[in-house]
Formats: structure tokens, C-alpha cells, sequence
């Protein structure tokens, strides 16, 4: 169960970007964060692992609150955290076996990992969750070399190797083109469905979220404007959420 | 718009005129203290040393024949004696001989120079012999002869100006080639001092670099601004440091002396070394589990610790053994080896430094890890007790670190400008230290969070900035006063230069790499160490190094004329010919040079291409 409360986030330059946001996400949901872009999608994603620090709010995991964990805490936190991201982030010139493995670093022992050295159970595993993702065959290729969609898979695989409890996607296939983005969200699907990984993703389409979410909630602003069942977004609602102008199209 | 364009225009142009008459003003000023003056260029006397020089240049004393020389000398009156034109004794017609006509003459007329029976083709010069010793090795004149296919040349000598009662004599030296070509001693020199030049170079790179890359971290904006801690932690490790480095060292030493009653003992030494890794990777298999799902209980943490600590102990033991080994076995091969003693020299040189250096490297690493436990503590304490005993804490503990602090940079001070007042070098210090530590604890918020990333980044920056400022040629002679003449001096000089200056373009590559996959790692539960690891130098690799290899570049510039202050290398050699006005074989250097620059230039081209 993860609990946001009362989470604001105010900027260096004094920009607002969350604005008093709370909301509860059991445990095994496949949550869809929309808004506008500028709303604070990915701020709100990146304060739940302390990527960006909240200015103020507590988030509750399993109890834990962890806006006031310790830096070892946080290792131990994100480790069970995985994230996808909307340009991948790999590192481009390492091969995608070592982007996989990475997703060990926050378990194996850190002496051992600036040796470039991970356990024999960790490089199998990381060959199996290639293979998940359907790209064994690109394991010894460098990552820049792949397209697109091969290297938001390597991103999914990085994810999975975490064992995670909860993956942060923001805005994972943005990216992509349509085709690309039904096989990302399938993946995210699965995991949610197989695995019982809690999933927070922010979308743009309002079909993928249809299509995909058990559950929204939208920001505008920085402000929590709706929270609900996918189907409850109803004209009304949409121009809450995306604004007076806003056209729902498709 | 167009309106205020017109109404500016007279302005403008007025400006424009002043500019130009201060430029014109800059430049003149310019010419004056530059001295820049085409009239010397012109006048005969500069024309003709040019030549010469350039003469001299354009044949590098590269390969000679040997020779051989016939000297003769003749008798000459100049001066005419009173009773006529004197009689000379007549020369031996069996070998080479001059004939002067006529045998006096007043200083400034010609007299005609005839040799016979020289070897055919040879040349060489014609000079006057003042004095009237035939032997006398003062030679006055320019001319230069050569004879015919018969042995015979005819030369018309003008008379310097130098007048006497006694005889006086012309020279010929005329030179003649034998054998076949070989390379001139100063070849030799020039080979000898051109390879010290290239490992000059090597060495300051490699040192440089290595040394480079861990500050360029930690002048890097994006990898420190993160770096926040609570003031108690900042305190403690503050303190952490120069106990760790003073422990640690003490206790290197103390293990250093177990291994000294074996200097010189082969076996034992390899015993030793192979005793040691075993040991080592026994215990670290044990002690640093590659993956730990769960946190251990207490007593194994200890006993993990212990280990550790032990492990580290006995590798240091290892590693003075190893030194020990390293020095015997150089010493072995510096006698036996002949040609490749230098191997021998090598080996003993390692040992030596490696022996003097373990103690300094043991303190470091003992200060490092004290103090990042401390710094755990601080953390531990600012999570766990309350506000108010945290910044009683600080209060303490603060104004500790501040008096540590500055009465450290009170004694160096102390140690640099010799000032022998304690009051100025330790109370004073300690006590603004102190006040200043304390007056940080009271206005910090208990548990707040102080930048001490930025702090480290613009101390390391400032420190770069201004030893990056000082000329490598600069550090040299202060070097060659620290470590006397001689090519270690250089070494030093260009690897300090190579530190500063690659660590600021490296951590310039830091600050601009994508800061996706850094935050990619993070996310993952990576610490620091695994983050530069894992996402910063797979991005850094390429630009480091091309940086690198265009520092290579600078180095073996800057090594062939280091020499000129003292820094060993081949300028050493170049300046003394240029002094020496033996322009010929400073040729030879600028060649050499010539030649490694553009080589270097061009394998560095190739390997850049090929890596980056
Ligand atoms: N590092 C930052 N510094 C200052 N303002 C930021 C920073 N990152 C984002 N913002 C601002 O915060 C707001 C929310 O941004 P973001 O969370 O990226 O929105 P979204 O992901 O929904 O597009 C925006 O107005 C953006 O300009
Ligand atoms: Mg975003």
C-alpha cells in the first residue's frame, strides 16, 4: 500500500509543481497518472523515490514513510522501486547486459560491483528477463545500437531485475510510436498481472489508459483534479483535467 | 524605429572613429616597447650572421667522415723589415708546400697564396698565425681554399692587421674525407637525449592522468551539488580525518617493521607473497558476500569487520614484502642483467617508492574510512535523537572541527613562513576556528542539511584554477630547486601541469553527460561510487581519452624545451649548442625534435580516430 500525503513540491525557482497531493494506490493496482504535460507527472513519480526531494507531505510505504528515510534506508527502498522512463536512459555505450545487471546495484555488494564483478545467479537471471522482454539475442550488443522500442525493453528487463514491488513508469512510451506502445504497456501488463507489481505509469493517450489502468488519478497544476475509474472520465471531467479548450478526440 | 536608427547614426559613427584612433594608439604603443624595428633587419652585419646560422642549420651534424687533415705553415714579414724583402728558408718540395709572393707585405695588402702537391679535392681554411710561433693555435680569418684535381690552389690573402719585426706564418688546414660516413657523437648525444624527452613526457601523462581522473569528480557541478550532510556529520568526519591519517599511519609503520628483520630474504619474501593473497581472498569471500537479501545480525557484522580489518592488515604486510622482494631483485638484475640493467634499476625504483608511499597511502585510507564512519554516526545521531541534543551536539562537536581545522592551516603556515609565534599559528587560529565553528552550529537548524558538496567543488576548483594558471616552464625551476637538475624535476613539473589541467576538461566532460542514465542508476539503489561507476564513466570514456591523448601532444612539446630551465630532456642539450653557437648540431636537436612532435602527432591522430 502506498499512501501519498499532503505531498507538495516547490522548485528552486519557486515553481509549484505538486500542490498538496494526496492519494492511496493498493497494493497490485495498475495505476494511470495523467495531465497535461507541465502538470507534475514526473515530479510526482520522482518524489515517491526520492529522485527529487519533497518540499513537504509524507509518503507511506508499507508504513514507511519515505520522505524520512536514511541514505542506506533509501538504498534499501529503491532497490524494491523499479522505474522506466520516457527516453530510456540507458547508458549508451555500455552493452545491454551490463544495462540489465545495473538493476542489481542497489543489492550486490558495492565493493564488488566497481569491480565490474555481479554473482552467477544475478547473469542468469539477468538472461532470463532479456529473454521476457524478447530481446536475448541483443545481449552483448551495445545499447545505443538498438531501436527505440529494443531499448525500452532493456529498460523494462533493468526494471525487473530489482525483484520490484512497485515500478514508476513516467511517460514510458512516449516515445514510441503506436504499434511500439501496445507492446511496452502489454509488458507492463504482465508484470502487473503475473508478478503482482504495483504499477504507477503516466500517460498521454486517454486509450492507452482505457485500455490499460485500473485506476486514475489526473493532476493540473499540480493539483489532484480527478480520481477514479478510467471510465468515469466523463466531458466534464476531461476539460477539468486537460482544460476549457481541450477537444477529446478518438 | 528608422527614426532613432537616423538620430543615433552621428553618434555612432563619432565612436567609431575613437575606437579606431585608440586602436591605432594600442599598436603604436605596441611597436614602441616591442621593438619592433626592420632597420636592423637590413643591415649587413645581421644579413650575414643569418646566413651563417641558417648555413649552419641547414647541415644537422647528423652523420661526418673522418678526416684528414694536412697542415702547413709559411713564413710571412708583415711589415716589411728594413733591409728588402726578406729570404724565407725554401720548403720541402717532396710533400705538400705553400708558396707566399711576395714573403712581406704592410697589414691590408694581398699577397698571393700558391699551394702544390695537397691531396687533389680537398678544402679547408687559410689562416693568418699571429706571433711568431708556427705551433700557435690562434687563427685570424674567414678565407676558405680548395685545390684542383692536382693538389694546387692559388689564393689571394689579404693581411689582417697585425704588424711585427719577427716572422709570422699562414696556415693551411686543408681536410680531406675518408672511409665511409658515420653518426657524429652528437648524434649519439641527441638519440640519447631524445628518448629521455619521450619518456619524459610518458611518464608526466600517465602520473597526470591517473591523478586527474578522481579529482575531475569532485570538480564536477552535477555529481556534487547532490552532496548534502547534517553539521554533525560534517563535524565528525572533519575530526575523522586527521585522526585516521595519523592512526593508520602509525599502525602501517607498525606493520612495516614486522617485515623489515627479512630485507633481503628471497625466499621469505616470496613466501610471503604467495601466503598473502590466498589469505586475502579467503577472507574477503567471507567477509564482502557478493549479495545480501537480509541485513546480518550484530555479532557477524563485528566479526566482519574484524576480518576486514585484519585482511587489510596483512596485505599491507603483503605489500611491504612485495616492495622488498621488487628492491632485491633490482639490485640482482642492475649487476647481472648488462645492457638491461636498467630492468634491474627499474624494479629497485618501484620497491623503493612503493615502500616509502604504502605508510602515506595506509594514513589516507585509514583517515578516508574513519572518516566516512564518522560520518555515518553524525547521520545515525541526527535521525535518531532529538533536536535539542543534536544541536547541543554541534555546538560541541563544531567548534572542535573548526579549531582542528584552521589550527592545521596555522601550522602550515607556521612551517612555510617560519613565523614562530604560537599565538599567531596555533591560539589564534584555533580560537577563530573555534568561533567560527560554533557560530555555524548556532545558526544551522539542528538537522538541516549543509552543502558540503558545493563546498568541496569550489575549494577543488579554486585550487585547479589557480595551479593551472602557473606555467608548466614555471613549476620546472621550482622543481629543479626542490629536486635538483635533471629530468625527474621535469617529470614532476609536467605531471603537476597534466593534474590540474586534465582534471579541468575532464570534469567539464562530467558536468556535460546525460543526466538520464544517472538518474536511471540512482533509481536502481546504487550509492555514489556505483553511480560514477555505472553511469558516468561509461559516458566519460571517449572524451577522456582524446583529452588525454592531446595532452600526450602538449607534454612531448613542452618536454623537449623543459630542459632549458633544468628539466632534463633534450633542451638541456639544444640550449647548451645555441650558447655554444655550435649551430650545427643544435640542428641536429631541432630535427630530432622536429621529427618525435610530428610522429607523435601523427600516432595520436591514428589512436584517436581508432578509439573515439
Ligand atoms: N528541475 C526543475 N527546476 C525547476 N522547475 C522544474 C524542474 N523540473 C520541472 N519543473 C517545473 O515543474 C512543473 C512540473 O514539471 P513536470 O513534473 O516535469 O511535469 P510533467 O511531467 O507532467 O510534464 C513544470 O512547470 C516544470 O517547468
Ligand atoms: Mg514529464
Amino acid at each position: 500500500m502506498l499512501q501519498i500525503r499532503n505531498l507538495t513540491k516547490i522548485y528552486d525557482g519557486g515553481v509549484k509543481a505538486l500542490d498538496n497531493v494526496s492519494f492511496d494506490v493498493p497494493d497490485n493496482q495498475f495505476l494511470a497518472v495523467i495531465g497535461l504535460s507541465g502538470s507534475g507527472k514526473s515530479t510526482l513519480l520522482r518524489c515517491i523515490n526520492r529522485l527529487i526531494e519533497p518540499t513537504d507531505g509524507q509518503i507511506l510505504w508499507n508504513g514507511e514513510d519515505i520522505t524520512k528515510a536514511s541514505p542506506e534506508e533509501m538504498r534499501r527502498i529503491r532497490r524494491k522501486i523499479g522505474m522506466v522512463f520516457q527516453h530510456f536512459n540507458l547508458v549508451h555505450r555500455s552493452k545491454v547486459i551490463t544495462n540489465v545487471l545495473a538493476g542489481r546495484l542497489g543489492y550486490i555488494n558495492p565493493a564488488w560491483s566497481l569491480l565490474n564483478r555481479f554473482p552467477k545467479t544475478d547473469m542468469e537471471k539477468a538472461i532470463k528477463q532479456l529473454e521476457r522482454v524478447g530481446i536475448a539475442d541483443k545481449a552483448d550488443h551495445r545499447a545505443d545500437e538498438l531501436s527505440g522500442g529494443q531499448q525500452q525493453r532493456v529498460g523494462i528487463a533493468r526494471a525487473l531485475m530489482q525483484d520490484p514491488e512497485m515500478i514508476l513508469a513516467d511517460e514510458p512510451v512516449a516515445s514510441l510510436d503506436p504499434v511500439l506502445a501496445h507492446s511496452i504497456m502489454k509488458h507492463l501488463e504482465d508484470i502487473n498481472d503475473k508478478d503482482g507489481v504495483t504499477v504507477l505509469c503516466s500517460l498521454h493517450f486517454l486509450d492507452l489508459v482505457h485500455r490499460y489502468a485500473d485506476r486514475v488519478v489526473a493532476l493540473n497544476a499540480g493539483k489532484l483534479v480527478f480520481e477514479g475509474l478510467p471510465n468515469e472520465i466523463d466531458d466534464k471531467k476531461f476539460k477539468d483535467i486537460y482544460g476549457r479548450d481541450a477537444e477529446r478526440v478518438g | 524605429m528608422t527614426e532613432k536608427n537616423k538620430k543615433a547614426s552621428p553618434w555612432k559613427s563619432i565612436q567609431f572613429g575613437l575606437a579606431i584612433l585608440a586602436g591605432l594608439f594600442i599598436y603604436a604603443y605596441g611597436f614602441e616597447i616591442t621593438k619592433v624595428d626592420l632597420e636592423d633587419l637590413r643591415s649587413e652585419r645581421r644579413q650575414e650572421s643569418l646566413t651563417r646560422v641558417m648555413r649552419a642549420l641547414a647541415r644537422p651534424e647528423i652523420f661526418e667522415y673522418d678526416q684528414k687533415e694536412e697542415i702547413i705553415n709559411s713564413p710571412i714579414y708583415v711589415t716589411c723589415p728594413a733591409g728588402g724583402t726578406p729570404t724565407v728558408p725554401v720548403p720541402d718540395k717532396s710533400s705538400a708546400y705553400l708558396v707566399i709572393t711576395p714573403t712581406c707585405a704592410e697589414p691590408g695588402e694581398t699577397v698571393q697564396v700558391e699551394g702544390f702537391n695537397f691531396a687533389p679535392n680537398t678544402s679547408g681554411p687559410l689562416r693568418f698565425i699571429p706571433g711568431s710561433d708556427p705551433a700557435n693555435v690562434v687563427e685570424i680569418g674567414r678565407d676558405n681554399v680548395e685545390t684542383d684535381a692536382a693538389g694546387h690552389f692559388i689564393y689571394d690573402f689579404t693581411l689582417p692587421k697585425r704588424s711585427s719585426k719577427d716572422v709570422q706564418y699562414i696556415r693551411a688546414t686543408l681536410r680531406q674525407n675518408v672511409g665511409v660516413p658515420h653518426l657524429t657523437k652528437t648524434a649519439y648525444d641527441t638519440w640519447e637525449k631524445i628518448v629521455e624527452t619521450v619518456f619524459l613526457a610518458l611518464l608526466a601523462t600517465t602520473f597526470g592522468t591517473f591523478l586527474a581522473i578522481p579529482l575531475s569528480f569532485i570538480a564536477a557541478r552535477n555529481l556534487m551539488k547532490p552532496v548534502r550532510s547534517p553539521l554533525a556529520s560534517i563535524s565528525l568526519s572533519i575530526l575523522g580525518w586527521p585522526v585516521g591519517i595519523m592512526v593508520g599511519y602509525s599502525i602501517v609503520r607498525w606493520v612495516e617493521s614486522f617485515s623489515t628483520p627479512f630485507a633481503g630474504n628471497i625466499p621469505i619474501n616470496l613466501l610471503v607473497i604467495v601466503v598473502v593473497p590466498v589469505l586475502v581472498s579467503f577472507g574477503i569471500r567471507w567477509a564482502l558476500p557478493q549479495e545480501e537479501i537480509s541485513k546480518p545480525d550484530r555479532t557477524t557484522q563485528i566479526t566482519r569487520y574484524f576480518v576486514l580489518l585484519l585482511i587489510v592488515l596483512v596485505s599491507f604486510y603483503g605489500l611491504f614484502h612485495l616492495a622488498g622482494l621488487s628492491m632485491n631483485l633490482g639490485l640482482i638484475g642492475k649487476t647481472n642483467l648488462g645492457a638491461f640493467g636498467f630492468l634491474g634499476n627499474f624494479l629497485f625504483q618501484i620497491g623503493d617508492i612503493v615502500r616509502i608511499i604504502t605508510p602515506v597511502l595506509g594514513g589516507l585510507a585509514a583517515g578516508g574510512v574513519l572518516s566516512s564512519l564518522m560520518t555515518r554516526l553524525g547521520q545515525r545521531a541526527t535521525e535518531k535523537l532529538s533536536s535539542g541534543s543534536i544541536k547541543l551536539f554541534n555546538l560541541v562537536f563544531s567548534t572542535l572541527a573548526g579549531a582542528t581545522v584552521f589550527g592545521l592551516i596555522g601550522q602550515l603556515v607556521k612551517s612555510l613562513y617560519q613565523i614562530g609565534n604560537p599565538i599567531y599559528t596555533l591560539w589564534g587560529p584555533i580560537f577563530t576556528g573555534a568561533l567560527l565553528g560554533l557560530l555555524l552550529a548556532i545558526f544551522t537548524k539542528a538537522k538541516d542539511t549543509l552543502p558540503t558538496g558545493m563546498v568541496i567543488y569550489y575549494v577543488t576548483r579554486t585550487f585547479l584554477n589557480g595551479l593551472r594558471s602557473i606555467e608548466a616552464l614555471v613549476m620546472a625551476i621550482v622543481f629543479v630547486i626542490a629536486v635538483g637538475i635533471g629530468p625527474f624535476a621535469g617529470v614532476m613539473a609536467l605531471g603537476l601541469h597534466t593534474i590540474v589541467s586534465l582534471a579541468k576538461l575532464y570534469s567539464e566532460q562530467v558536468e556535460s553527460i546525460m543526466a538520464g542514465p544517472l538518474e536511471a542508476i540512482q533509481a536502481t539503489g546504487a550509492n555514489r561510487l556505483q553511480t560514477i561507476v555505472y553511469a558516468v564513466i561509461p559516458q566519460v570514456i571517449p572524451p577522456y581519452i582524446s583529452y588525454t591523448m592531446y595532452r600526450w601532444d602538449i607534454n612531448v612539446r613542452m618536454s623537449t624545451i623543459i630542459g632549458f630551465v633544468g628539466g632534463g630532456g633534450i633542451g638541456f642539450l639544444l640550449q647548451q649548442n645555441i650558447n655554444l653557437l655550435n649551430y650545427r648540431a643544435a640542428s641536429a636537436q631541432m630535427f630530432a625534435i622536429a621529427i618525435v612532435v610530428a610522429s607523435m602527432d601523427y600516432i595520436s591522430s591514428v589512436l584517436r580516430e581508432k578509439y573515439v
